[in-house]
């Protein structure tokens, strides 16, 4: 079992690097888990990432990208909603990177 | 991709069992597919959608507000079906308000929750063309 080893705690990951306790998350750990990727987040990034975990928090899932997508345009603007931004932002696909970065599962039918 | 008919039927109460939780992701992953999907409440199942569900004595993941989400995922036919829910003294007002946003009219939110008799749900039934059995 993958973990992440920040401020001297260990945070256990899956095999594909998501969260197992999803409690765990903290803004630093988001900040680790994209470094592990080679990912510096901007505001930008955490505009998604925010979006993302109150999501969550009100529907208990990780939205499809597609979902995402509409969903960003209505809270953040059309010039955000669409998957060539996203994509720009999180170019392993939105839903899998974001979610990851989060500190959500995986979303559902995301292969 | 050619787009069928799903219709995913549900007749357990949402915990207990794992099918509620299993069929709302399976519902999920067909929605990502486009797919003309709808779902019907029967027996049971009807629970899945009730208001106010707490979770906190049994220690379990309270995941109905996932089905507020469907609307987004383009799910926009639920089937409810009227005795089941006279049955358990249940009635509309029991249940979530669930919607969908129609983009052809202004975005206007409309209900997802289609009340039929135990016939009409039948009839229903008979027009699809893959039926998942939850």
């Amino acid at each position: 079992m993958a973990s992440l080893e920040i401020n001297g705690q260990s945070i256990e990951l899956d095999e594909e690097g998501y969260l197992v306790d999803l409690g765990s998350w903290t803004p630093e750990v988001g900040e680790a888990l994209a470094k592990a990727e080679d990912v510096e987040l901007t505001d930008e990034h955490w505009d998604i990432i925010n979006f993302l975990r109150e999501y969550y928090e009100e529907y208990q899932i990780a939205p499809a990208v597609r979902v995402l997508t509409k969903a960003v345009g209505k809270r953040l603007g059309k010039a955000k909603g669409n998957s060539k931004y996203l994509y720009s932002l999180f170019p392993y696909g939105p839903g899998k990177q974001a979610c990851k970065y989060a500190g959500l599962p995986k979303p559902t039918g995301c292969v | 991709m050619a787009t069928k008919k799903f219709m995913f039927v549900n007749r357990k109460a949402p915990y207990g069992t794992v099918y509620a939780l299993e069929s709302l992701e399976v519902v999920l992953i067909a929605a990502a597919f486009d797919q003309d999907i709808s779902l019907a409440f029967i027996d049971d199942g009807v629970y899945q959608i009730t208001k106010g569900q707490d979770t906190t004595g049994i220690g379990q993941k309270n995941f109905s507000n996932a089905y507020k989400a469907l609307g987004d995922y383009d799910i926009s036919k639920m089937y409810v079906e009227k005795e089941s829910l006279e049955e358990r003294g249940l009635t509309p007002d029991d249940l979530m308000n669930l919607v969908w946003e129609d983009e052809d009219d202004d975005y206007k939110e409309k209900s997802s929750i289609i009340l039929v008799n135990r016939e009409e749900m039948a009839a229903v039934m008979a027009e699809q063309e893959v039926t998942l059995s939850f």
